[in-house]
Parts: C-alpha cells; structure tokens; sequence
C-alpha cells in the first residue's frame, strides 16, 4: 500500500507507532473495556472480545461519562494500555484524560479516519508538531 | 501559578488546564464559582490514589482548593460493604482517597444529584462539573455553564478557581444543532431515560445540542434528571433545549439563529419501545435489582417505598441515594418501610462506580433490573445483562412470588 498521511486538527502526548485496531464505534473506558484483561468487553461494541494492549485504537467518537478522564492513568500506570487513540471526534474527557496520563491522542480529520485507515495496518502518530499526523507504515492483515 | 509560586500541585493544575484548552481551542480561563469531582477508586486505581495522596504533604496553603468543590458518589457505601461482598482493599482504598481529597479541602458530599440536594447553579453562572448527568441537567434545566469535567480538570478548577473557555462556557456552543419532533410524551422515569437514549444516539457527540419539541407538559425534575442522565450517557451530550420550558429556549428562535435549518428528527412512542425493547428480558429470571444513576431522590424514594409496603423482595434490591437524602429518608420511615421489605438502601455511592465487575462474580448478579437507562447503557459493559423496567416493574420483578397487601401508609 501507498504511504499515506492524515493530518488532525489537534494532539496531544508523544510519537507512537504500533498496529491499528480500527471500527466505527465509540470509545469509554468504563463503558466499552475490561480493563483488568485488556479487552473490549461491551457485547454492542464492534471491537467486543478483542485485545486493545498495545494497539492504536482508531475509532469514531469518544462516547460515555467522565471516567476516562482518570482511567487513562491507571491503564497506562499497569501497563494494559492502548498505545494511542485517533478519533473524528474527541471530547474533553479524552483530552483531559490524555493529559493527566501523557497519553498520546489526536483527533479532527477531513474524511472518516476509520474508513481510511485499514485494521492491522502499521502506523505511526506523531502529535508533536504543529500538524499532528497518522502515517500508515504498512498495511498488513488484521490477527 | 505556572512558575510554582503557589506550589507544585496548583503548577500541575494550570499547566494541566492550559494543555486541554489549548487542544480544545479555548482562548483564555474563565472563573468558576463550584468544582464537582468524579473521582470513584475503580476509576482512579491505585495509582491514582498514591498520586492524590503525593500532594498531601504539601502545607495547607499550597494543597487547598480556592473555590468550593464537593465530590460524586463513592465506590462504597461503608455500612454495607459486607453485605455487597466488596473487598476490604476496596474499602482500603476508598478510605485513603477520602483522605486525601479531605486533605485538599474537598467536601465529600458523595453525590451525582447536587442539583436536587446542594447547591443548584443559576444561568449564567459558570461551573467546572465532573459526572455527566449533573453537567446535563445543570447546563440544560438551570442553564448554568459547564463541559464535562473528569476528576483531574475538575480538581484542577478547585485549585485554580478557573477553567479554560472552550465548548459550553461559550454562547455559539449553545445554539441548537438538531430539532427532536416528538409525539408522545414519556410516562414513567424509565421511558423519560428511554427518550434521552433515543435523542442521544441521534445527536451523536459532544458538540450537539438537541432542542425538543411537542412535550406535552413541562416535564419534573426527576424526569429531567433521567432523560437528561441517559441523553449524555448514549450521546455523550452536556446540553439539551426543550421549547417553552428550559430557560435557554423560552422561544425556538432563542436557539435557532435566524435563517438556520436544523437536522430535523422525529421520534414516538415507538421509538422509545424500541429502545427499550433492546434492554429486555424475563422479569422472572433476575438475579438483583437496582435503582441507581443517578442516586435516587426524596421523592424516588417514597414511591420506591410505597411499593414495596406490605411486599417482600426474594432477590436483592438496592436503593441507591444520595448522603444528603438518606437522613430525611430515615426520619420519615422510608429507609425502614424499603427495609421491611427486603431492599437495602446505600447511600453515598453508585451502583457502577463501586467495582460492578468484582460484585456481580462475588454475588453471582448477571441478569440486572433497573428503572435507569443510564444504567442499562452502562453495564452490559462490566459484565451484566440489563434489563430496562418501570420501577413498579422493578418491584414486581423482586417480589415475585409476594402479593402486595394493602399499605397503612401508602
């Protein structure tokens, strides 16, 4: 696949790179996760019973309450973390959340990013510029 | 503040506020007058426990919060931790993040349902709010100004008495986004959250605001309470206008701008039945049975108790209110009416920030009943099935195998 380049409005954290588990659904930390297993445990959510440890998860909107807002650092403080998250649409609580765990986050693109970037792909995130971007690496076949 | 001169905690504060302002676009900070932190010890962990309890060793000067902030609900009720089979880490832990949050001058009023029992905000007045149903409900029925503030940007607003000017603090944000056309108007508390559900997987994400038309009449505040809880649990939504009864959209055109056409929705009763049709099941075949998120009002709590008069729960049912409400629940009988009948009351904390996932396996719960649809959205995700009733359908689904009798007091 052609190296490609998608530019969001805003980020936040540090260069990641990793593979993309990637859905048009929401994103809660309390509301989606098993969070002890690292797995998508809501039985709607379309990435239910998959593992998000390590992955840049790519998904539509940042859904739920507030929780996230403190999740985020506990993940990351066990390690049973994704290793980014990409959205069309933050909301604050990712923001704030990203924040506190200096976990990286970018979000705003000019197309559906879920349906540009393909699930399994390699990527990289870089929220550290101006233009914080995702450049898919490789495309490779989702596990 | 960002130099240090008033020490680490308010430094991590402001550099913390101007990090997310800067991604969310705001321009500068704007004062608040009340902070509500979310910060329940399943969501904070350990880790962020030990972090909270890092800046307690700071003198008072450099650790107190500067406006008043109060807390939402807890992940335990203490008296009956045993009865819920909760761990005593858990408790452990709650206990040293009351500490701390004590330590930083915060009040533990444990409650999502401030607007009914503390202090409501006026319009106007802008506030840093954590939990979603009181953003909600304060943005829309009050017409106070908040985003959804997480723990850490709500303590942040405590220590600093600002927060930064993006989203509902701004008059543009408010405006109506999509028009919700409605033609029947809810009954019961479930079929009011069933509603929100509804006009929150319609408006989708955090920067709609829907403006509901065709209620037939002006809807109370627990009513308001669970369609705007479920509404910004389904759609992640703070604000919502109603015409004619919301103080922001006396008149469409107060949220319309001139010229502007609306994504327009209707919505029915079939509608609401169908969403709650999603959170069906056997009313005979329910493991516990929970009225929670929010935390119930005096009011809730009376019609819970009238009942349950004369009935006998043959499964666990739980009465979720808040630490301000319980006293007067005590002194009017209803804690001991709810009781009699085999209900437990728990106050001061939230059926699903109170490690949800460890009580269903210790307690064998799987298959909920709830008269929440912010509850049913919720926990399907921790591990349960839910089931979506009335609260007297509650009852009946606990009480099964008991006739009602007739009530002295109800």
């Amino acid at each position: 696949m052609t190296e490609r380049i998608f530019y969001a409005v805003a980020g936040m954290g540090r260069k990641v790179r990793a593979q993309a588990l990637v859905a048009s659904d929401g994103f809660s930390a309390r509301y989606d996760l098993d969070r002890i297993r690292g797995t998508f445990s809501r039985p709607e959510h379309k990435l239910a019973g998959k593992s998000y440890v390590g992955r840049v998860l790519i998904l539509d909107a940042a859904k739920g309450g507030v929780a996230t807002a403190w999740m985020l650092r506990e993940m990351t403080a066990r390690g049973v973390t994704p290793a980014a998250l990409v959205l069309n649409r933050a909301n604050p609580i990712m923001v704030q959340g990203a924040a506190l765990a200096d976990f990286t986050v970018i979000s705003g693109f000019d197309r559906d990013i879920t349906k540009a970037i393909p699930d399994g792909a390699e990527v990289e995130i870089d929220p550290t510029g101006e233009r914080p971007f995702i450049r898919v690496v490789s495309s490779i076949s989702s596990s | 503040m960002r130099g240090g001169e008033f020490g680490p905690l308010r430094q991590w504060a402001i550099d913390h506020q101007i990090k997310v302002g800067t991604y969310l676009g705001a321009a500068d900070l704007v004062p608040v007058t009340q902070a509500h932190i979310m910060a329940d010890t399943e969501s904070l962990g350990r880790s962020g426990v030990e972090w909270l309890e890092r800046w307690t060793t700071l003198p008072p000067a450099q650790r107190q919060v500067r406006i008043p902030a109060i807390t939402d609900p807890r992940g335990t009720d203490f008296a009956h931790a045993q009865r819920l089979k909760q761990q005593p880490w858990m408790l452990d832990l709650e206990r040293r993040a009351i500490a701390a949050f004590e330590a930083l001058g915060v009040l533990m009023t444990d409650t999502c349902i401030n607007y009914q029992t503390i202090m409501p905000p006026v319009r106007g007045e802008h506030v840093a709010y954590g939990d979603t149903g009181v953003v909600i409900y304060c943005n829309s029925v009050c017409g106070a100004r908040s985003n959804f503030e997480g723990g850490p940007s709500a303590l942040s607003a405590g220590l600093t008495g600002r927060t930064p000017r993006y989203g509902y603090h701004l008059d543009a944000a408010r405006r109506a986004t999509l028009l919700v056309e409605l033609s029947w108007t809810p009954r019961e508390l479930n079929d009011w959250g069933a509603l929100g559900g509804v006009v929150g997987r319609l408006a989708g994400d955090y920067s709609q605001v829907p403006l509901i038309v065709g209620i037939e009449r002006v809807p109370g505040p627990d009513e308001m309470k669970h369609f705007g809880a479920a509404l910004a649990s389904f759609g992640s939504v703070p604000l919502f206008h109603i015409a004619g009864v919301t103080p922001e959209a006396m008149r469409v055109e107060d949220v319309v701008p001139a010229g502007q056409t609306l994504r327009t929705h209707d919505v029915a009763e079939a509608d609401i039945r169908a969403l709650q049709a999603r959170y069906a099941g056997n009313k005979d075949a329910i493991d516990v049975v929970v009225f929670s998120a929010p935390q119930l009002s005096l009011l809730e709590m009376q019609t819970l108790a009238v009942l349950l008069d004369g009935r006998n729960a043959e499964i666990p049912l739980l009465a979720v209110t808040s630490p301000q409400v319980k006293p007067d629940c005590d002194r009017f009988g209803l804690t001991a009416r709810i009781e009699a009948a085999g209900g437990t009351v728990l106050s001061g904390m939230c059926f699903y920030q109170s490690y949800a996932r460890e009580m269903a396996e210790a307690n064998g719960w799987r298959r909920l009943a709830t008269n929440s649809a912010k509850l049913a959205n919720i926990i399907g995700g921790y591990g349960y099935r839910p089931v979506l009733l009335s609260m007297e359908q509650c009852v009946e689904a606990a009480c099964a195998g008991s006739k009602p009798k007739p009530s002295v007091r109800a």
